[in-house]
């Protein structure tokens, strides 16, 4: 609970929180975003719209393996951008392939050469972090590359490379410190191992690698790195792509497996052995089964793990000043407002409970927050039906409820399910795979026959499924679609 | 389907060969020479451009590659040939009885079909549906023009390269096959007599459309119109014209001369003068009403040849199906000719749903409407280090409380893919605010559009920054 103290002849406010120490007449801040991520500049640059004086504060600890990154946080560093511009390259070769049979001329095998494509992504990710310092520079938003934690109520300490200490005060405090990657907690996994934290940036060719994980992390890494040319496995503990709609993580397990990725399914690593040094060396990795007692080994030049990500939650204070993590996941349950247990401590991006892990969540949720705290607004965050795509080889985009998901919830007899396999024109020239392309709505009966999941596999899914997105959010049913007509000859049209 | 209601059904297809003599199966001008091989040889195209980016991601490929039109014209002819047998196959399965003849009217209710010979069939039927479309014009007042030019009609059954070409005229024919031909590596020239892309937004869009393909290499002969057509010694034509900028006559030679100035219906030679069909005296088009309906009652036609419609593929598709649900399945739903989306496939593809900015204006007045716009770049262009000066969208909406969407416009790769699922949205009467509700899918460019918030009138530049 907040308490303003009415003073008359003070106009500054002093406030009590939780029954802790009073605090200082006058903030340094009005406003400390620690993690200068995709929510906490979104936020950041928002606030200084309002003429907030604002701090921004972003650490990178580097990995095991030494890797670090400037501002920008995942998803411009090591995240949704790098994984782009690779998933490109990837596609680029599929290209390549396809452009023979429409009657380009070149020598019969083409190389990828993985330091200029690495080059290029770094060139234009140091171009992006030097563009998020020049915005906040020219948005007079101070930043500071420190690694900011709570030691009291309304005061954080901000320690940077070097180590040296400073504190700062402010009114408010939103946390946006975003996540990293999980480690196996086996014998070898940090010495050896690398991460999506590492692999953007890696200076060799990864060579035969075996990923770790079924997430779309692994997957996608898994998809481009084999459209490169290299030797992949994927291991999996159990299912693909948990929380997605299991019948399209299915299709596109299958449509890798199809196009030369290799599959160990049911198997967890239980460590992982240096045969040899080197850039990169060699790595034999022992793996057991969930069934039983089988144990396989595999040699590898690169171990990718992509099993999850964490919180970085653990070490920034919060005990502190109060704030409740959940203890087993890290995660910080909010408010719809995106307000912790503590009033004056906000919280967006990755490391809230129950929330999607998107960049664009992210950007809306600390913009419309900032909008709340400072131009009097009241547009909440729209958690509800937000797209999403999964950029691997054969792309995947969705949006609202899986097939298992809508059942589970509305009872089968109550949805419609339409669904058709499609070729892409472009596929055909080239004698590409004719019936793997796939895409499903899933109707409410009882409402109209609303529209509420889409689903497609194939090519630019991403830009196939925003605009569904926006037409879902209007309320789409099958008869609306049924009666808008399609550009002929795309693949959105089916 | 009609079929599909149990009805015993006829189709009546021929192919007049075009005056340079080329002909195809079964299918229309869609499969045979429209939206199919059009779309495969812009697809060529922009492999060509795939293969330059691809050097900037690592894939090591010495430039410059070569293309070869007889290996994409015979990959784009066997497919287009396994389509016409597709329909075939799917007229027998469905029992329709399918007639390869020229048909005309005898009177209402029978058609008169004959061969290439001169054979004739006669066939009555209880109801009669024309859907003859459409065939390239030529301007008959250019000497020449018949006996030396070809058209899109032609240009896709070549067996071998066009060379240096000449597409003429503005419409999006014309632009995407000059498109097309450009990228494969071929010297093209366009020639416009007046605005490029009539018909489409022409305030920004058409014009953003032509500068990319002049940077792209596409060459263009602006305000200039043809007057006549030689053919030299060495095969090669010998175009002149008149440029009416600088009020005085130039000429070049080309190996190929391509008229895409606009399309005709076919409805001379299909008597309908003897059954009492009204057209329009101007275009020669079919007049129809919102049931499809001609003036002779049992007498309905669909697609292209009908006044007034979109001239695409898939409205011609929609109003069929629905005029035979109509007829034999107790339907009364009609065809919703409204917001219909389009794509032009030129290099920069350009895709719309709704009304142009200038329509927009004209039936709202411009204080009543809104324009937001925005100028990105593809994240896909940054590291292959394209050029997107002409990557742009636009959304025109009302500017009262709702902010009701009338128009999107959207330049970019795959546009297409990108407007139809925002045409599904303003076919539910989509608002400003709810686009910005819309959570973005990242990264893609499609996601702008959830992103729009900068309006012409504000006069702020739209160029996107960052994430």
């Amino acid at each position: 609970s907040v308490q303003a103290n009415k003073e008359e002849d003070n106009p500054q406010k002093t406030m009590e929180v939780n029954g802790l120490t009073l605090v200082p007449d006058s903030y340094d801040y009005d406003l400390i975003v620690i993690g200068g991520g995709s929510g906490g500049l979104a936020a950041a640059k928002e606030a200084a719209k309002y003429e907030k004086k604002v701090m921004v504060l972003d650490f990178v600890t580097p990995t095991p393996q030494g890797s670090s990154w400037g501002l920008g946080g995942t998803c411009v560093n090591v995240g949704c951008i790098p994984k782009k511009l690779m998933h490109q390259a990837a596609l680029l070769g599929q290209a390549l392939q396809d452009s023979r049979k429409f009657g380009w001329q070149f020598t019969e095998e083409v190389k990828h050469n993985w330091m200029t494509m690495t080059e290029s992504v770094q060139n234009y990710i140091g171009s992006l972090n030097w563009g998020y310092r020049v915005a906040l520079r020219d948005t007079k938003v101070t930043y500071e590359n420190a690694y900011g934690e709570f030691v009291g109520p309304h005061t954080i300490k901000a320690t940077n490379k070097k180590g040296i200490e400073k504190l700062y005060t402010a009114e408010r405090f939103i946390i946006a410190t975003g996540e990293r990657p999980r480690y196996l907690g086996i014998p070898g996994d940090k010495e050896y191992c690398i991460s999506s934290d590492d692999l953007f940036s890696l200076p060799y060719c990864p060579g035969k690698t075996l990923v770790v994980g079924a997430s779309y992390v692994a997957l996608e890494c898994a998809g481009f790195l084999a459209g490169l040319g290299l030797d992949v496995t994927v291991m999996v503990r159990s299912i693909l792509l948990r929380g997605f709609d299991q019948d399209m993580a299915n299709r596109i397990g299958e449509y890798m497996k199809e196009h030369g990725v290799n599959f160990i399914r049911e198997f967890v690593p239980i460590k992982v052995e240096q045969v040899k040094e080197g850039t990169p060396g060699i790595l034999k990795v022992t793996a057991k089964s969930t069934a039983g007692d089988q144990l396989i080994e595999g040699e590898y030049n690169t171990v990718l793990l992509a099993i999850g990500r964490d919180p970085c939650t653990r070490k920034i204070g919060l005990d502190k000043v109060g704030v409740n993590i959940n203890e087993k996941t890290g995660k910080i349950p909010v408010s719809d407002e995106e307000q912790t247990n503590v009033p004056y401590i906000y919280a967006v991006g990755d490391i809230l409970q129950d929330k999607l892990e998107l960049t664009p969540v992210a950007i809306q949720a600390g913009r419309l927050l900032v909008r709340r705290l400072y131009a009097g607004a009241t547009t909440k965050c729209d958690y509800v039906n937000v797209p999403t795509t999964v950029f691997t080889p054969l792309e995947y985009g969705a949006c609202g409820y899986s097939e298992e998901t809508a059942v589970e919830k509305f009872g089968e007899e109550n949805i419609e399910v339409y669904h058709s396999h499609f070729w892409p024109l472009e596929w055909t020239v080239p004698s590409r795979d004719n019936n793997k392309c796939y895409a499903k709505i899933i109707c409410n009966i009882q409402d109209n026959e609303r529209v509420i999941g889409f689903h497609v596999l194939g090519p630019n899914a991403g830009e196939v499924t925003q605009g569904f997105a926006a037409a879902i959010k209007c309320g789409l049913t099958k008869e609306q679609l049924d009666n808008t007509v399609g550009i002929h000859p795309v693949c959105a049209e089916v | 389907k009609a079929a599909q209601f149990g009805r015993k059904v006829a189709v009546m297809d021929y192919v007049e060969p075009s005056p340079q003599g080329s002909s195809w199966g079964l299918g229309g001008t869609c499969v045979n020479v429209g939206c199919i091989p059009k779309k495969l040889m812009h697809q060529a195209a922009l492999l060509g451009s795939a293969i330059k980016d691809a050097q900037h991601y690592g894939w090591n490929i010495s430039q410059p590659v070569h293309h070869t039109w007889s290996v994409m014209a015979q990959g784009v002819q066997n497919y287009v040939k396994s389509l016409n047998w597709g329909h075939r196959v799917q007229l027998q399965e469905k029992k329709v009885k399918y007639f390869n003849l020229k048909g005309s009217f005898s009177d209402p209710h029978t058609v008169r079909g004959l061969t290439k010979a001169g054979k004739e069939t006669v066939v009555t039927a209880d109801n009669i549906v024309i859907a003859t479309g459409g065939r390239p014009k030529y301007p008959m007042h250019v000497a020449g023009a018949l006996e030396y030019g070809i058209t899109s009609d032609d240009l896709f059954w070549l067996k071998e390269s066009p060379g240096k070409t000449l597409p003429s005229f503005i419409l999006y024919v014309s632009l995407e096959c000059a498109g097309f031909l450009t990228g494969i590596g071929l010297d093209t020239t366009v020639m416009m007599r007046s605005v490029p892309l009539r018909g489409f937004d022409q305030a920004q869009m058409a014009s953003l459309v032509t500068e990319h393909m002049e940077s792209y290499g596409t060459k263009f002969l602006k305000r200039c119109f043809p007057t006549k057509v030689e053919k030299l010694k060495s095969n090669r034509l010998q175009v002149t014209w008149k440029n009416a900028d600088l009020d005085k006559e130039e000429t070049d030679s080309f190996d190929t001369v391509m008229w895409a100035v606009g399309r005709a219906p076919d409805t001379k030679t299909l008597n309908l003068e003897t059954v009492g069909v009204k057209t329009n005296s101007e275009t020669g088009k079919i007049i129809v009403d919102a049931s499809e309906a001609t003036s002779v009652p049992h007498i309905y036609a669909v697609g292209d040849i009908t006044e007034g419609r979109p001239e695409l593929t898939p409205t011609a598709i929609a109003a069929g199906k629905l005029l035979a649900q109509r007829l034999f399945g107790q339907s009364s739903e009609l065809m919703d000719y409204d917001n219909v989306p389009t794509t032009v496939f030129t290099p920069l593809e350009y895709g719309c749903v709704g009304l142009s900015e200038e329509a927009a204006v004209q039936r709202h007045g411009s204080d009543n409407i809104e324009v937001y716009h925005a100028f990105y770049k593809p994240l896909e262009f940054t590291v292959a280090e394209r050029d997107a000066t002409q990557c742009y969208m636009k959304m025109v909406c009302l500017r009262e409380r709702e902010q009701r969407i009338l128009g999107l416009h959207f330049i970019g790769p795959n546009a297409g893919e990108v407007i139809q699922g925002f045409a599904l949205g303003i076919k539910c009467g989509a608002t400003y605010p709810q686009m910005m509700k819309t959570v973005g899918i990242h990264p893609t460019c499609a996601e702008e559009v959830t992103k729009l918030h900068i309006t012409k009138r504000s006069g702020r530049d739209a160029t996107v920054t960052g994430c």
